[in-house]
């Protein structure tokens, strides 16, 4: 039962959270705390971090040990604290604006140097917190308050932008999948280096609302009409498979993680004294 | 006595104050002037088991000591100029988290890229003011080699006693000046770490201040005090609140706990001042043309005096209200065109003429320079 989820792993003076009715990051985050205690981690052990957006609220509410920093910069903070104490299980929880602009550079660089933090993406392809701004993440021709005549930016598959920067385990769900955020985030954990889950979300109050998408169980309609499991695309036609989003885990491999790597340069000093 | 003596650069002691202070972990962008300090701190650290990081910008850097002194290591970060502007966001944000930390900008010519390897002493108001909004600020600048390691050692022990961010301001002059030192050994230098707390978690309130303390008592992540951190105005729990009153009361501890305790953070060196008729007041490189000029005014019978802050940020108001009631004219001379001595002048007595000398062309000022600018404008020895 959820009870005993909340009462374990949440504060529960500080709830209700701020989120709007039929928003999906409250999905996402218990799919999170549902990973973490499938995998039993010690409270204690675990060190959640966000940056600033409607997604970086959530570790308010999760009874770890949280940080709420500044804006698009949660990977750079969790690359201290992890390199402080690589004991620490370190999760990032950001949103497509706080980690895909503002903090698109700390993210290519903690992959590139696949340390050992979890980031979650919640992607709700807009700037919820401000009122619905155009994000890196608003698909092209969409409408957002700052992209009246819809956005003519191309939006980014952060998927595929983090693999290439040398994420070792990218995955990929979304809250109507939210079984799926909790298998992917333990890969993710489990995983010795950089994790990334993009999970996509909705926001009824802005993105939908202003893109015409319905309410809420509508566009959660939609996440899982519009989505095709990564173990189905070989066995789908092609034409199937257009303007589809993938999900599942995309890709994991096996590199030298970066705190790792830099414990043996330690050890190397201690042994030439 | 067993103190090593050694031939050392401004940018070298500071890395050995800090690893003397205790520093573990160091994270940086380089950047003219103050590459060394991250060079040597990459080769130092791991040699003791700290940790340092390149990280891929200024900002990053920042955030990364943040994270890695909340969870328990002492931390560093140096930079100039044009970095120390990228620093700000942060900056602002470990002054409201109350996380202890060392930010050093070894200053050089701007504004912008300006000039990087020429000093400058034009950071100064954004040592101060850098960061929106209301905060404390400890700012201390040496003016040898020996005390910018001694200042190292002290801008870590103000970080961890006050729970703030301590800036080092070095000009390029200092960062890259070489000279003679003898380190303390290990037992000699006062070291402080940050006070943690010892009640049961679930009593630990993160940021409210116990009776007899000065500042809230500091638990690392992963200690078992699970606690929140925010940037946000936040109550006594560490949780986001809007009341006006909490907003208010938190604005003003962060400025209380500097300025109730400005007597521990007030450092200066008085040079010949009892009997001058005229002080100088500079600091950094500058105080050291300063001390040239006085000599050669004395050998010439002006009676001239040094002032030199150590510390330039809290402003010293009452040591500058002294000197301004005792000597009737005084001089700021700095490598800017008039930062610190518009405080002088808020807080000098109004009898007290206030001469400013300034440049900004890259250049040392030179002790020759000085003793023109006092014998022309400030007795009128020539041309007035």
């Amino acid at each position: 039962m959820p009870s005993k989820l909340l009462d374990k792993y949440f504060r529960m003076d500080k709830l209700p959270h701020i989120w709007c009715p039929g928003c999906g990051h409250g999905i996402i985050m218990k799919a999170i705390v549902d990973a973490i205690d499938k995998m039993g981690l010690e409270k204690d052990k675990v060190c959640i971090v966000s940056g600033i957006g409607c997604s970086s609220r959530a570790p308010g509410y999760m009874d770890f040990n949280t940080l709420h920093t500044t804006h698009g910069r949660a990977l750079a903070f969790a690359t201290g604290i992890k390199m402080a104490n690589p004991e620490l299980h370190v999760i990032v929880v950001t949103g497509d604006g706080d980690s895909a602009a503002i903090g698109g550079n700390h993210l290519i660089h903690a992959s590139r140097r696949n340390i050992d933090i979890t980031t979650i993406i919640f992607n709700n392809n807009i700037y919820g917190m401000t009122g619905g701004q155009y994000s890196p993440t608003t698909p092209t021709g969409e409408k957002g308050t700052t992209a009246p005549y819809g956005n003519i930016d191309k939006d980014f598959d952060l998927c595929k932008l983090s693999k290439a920067a040398g994420a070792t385990y990218v995955g990929r769900a979304t809250a109507y999948h939210a079984k799926m955020i909790k298998d992917l985030t333990i890969k993710g954990i489990q995983n010795k280096g950089f994790s990334i889950i993009e999970s996509l979300s909705v926001c009824p109050t802005y993105y939908g609302r202003k893109n015409k998408k319905g309410d809420s169980p509508d566009m959660m309609k939609t996440l899982k009409n519009n989505t095709v499991n990564i173990k189905a695309v070989d066995k789908l036609d092609k034409n199937k498979l257009e303007n589809k989003i993938i999900i599942g885990e995309l890709y994991s491999s096996k590199e030298d993680e970066y705190t790792e790597s830099y414990q043996k340069i330690i050890d190397s000093m201690q042994e030439g004294r | 006595m067993n103190n090593k003596a050694k031939l050392m650069q401004g940018n070298e002691a500071c890395v050995e104050g800090a690893l003397a202070a205790g520093m573990q972990f160091y994270a940086g962008y380089p950047i003219t002037p103050s590459t060394e300090i991250a060079e040597i701190s990459a080769l130092k650290l791991p040699k003791i088991g700290g940790k340092f990081i390149q990280m891929e910008d200024e900002i990053s850097s920042m955030a990364a000591i943040i994270g890695a002194s909340l969870a328990g290591k002492k931390s560093m970060t140096a930079t100039s100029g044009p970095g120390f502007s990228l620093k700000q966001e942060n900056i602002g944000y470990a002054a409201i988290t109350e996380v202890p930390c060392v930010i050093v900008n070894v200053q050089r010519g701007g504004p912008s890229t300006g000039l990087p390897t020429s000093p400058s002493q034009g950071d100064v108001m954004q040592a101060r003011w850098g960061t929106h909004g209301d905060h404390p600020v400890i700012a201390l600048t040496p003016a040898s080699v020996k005390e910018t390691f001694d200042l190292t050692v002290k801008a870590f022990n103000y970080a961890e006693k006050y729970r703030t961010p301590v800036m080092l301001i070095l000009d390029e002059v200092i960062g890259h000046l070489r000279e003679k030192v003898e380190t303390p050994n290990k037992d000699e230098a006062e070291i402080i770490d940050r006070v943690k707390p010892t009640c049961d978690p679930k009593d630990y309130n993160p940021y409210e201040v116990e009776d007899g303390d000065i500042v809230p008592r500091m638990a690392s992540f992963g200690d078992g005090y699970r606690y929140h951190v925010t940037g946000l105005v936040h109550d006594k729990t560490g949780f986001p609140s809007n009341d006006s009153t909490i907003a208010e009361n938190l604005v003003n501890r962060l400025m209380n706990k500097i300025g109730d305790n400005i007597d521990d953070i007030s450092n200066f060196e008085e040079y010949v001042l009892d009997d001058a008729d005229i002080a100088i007041i500079a600091y950094g490189s500058t105080a050291r043309s300063a001390k040239s000029a006085i000599q050669s005014a004395r050998e010439q019978g002006i009676k001239v005096g040094l002032f030199r802050p150590v510390t330039i940020w809290p402003f010293l108001d009452k040591q500058i209200r002294h000197l301004t009631n005792k000597i009737k004219k005084v001089i700021v001379v700095e490598m800017n065109l008039g930062q610190y001595v518009l405080e002088v002048e808020r807080v000098a007595n109004k009898d007290c003429e206030v001469f400013r000398y300034g440049r900004v062309n890259g250049r040392l000022i030179t002790p020759d320079e000085i003793l023109e600018k006092i014998k022309g404008d400030v007795l009128c020895l020539a041309n007035c």
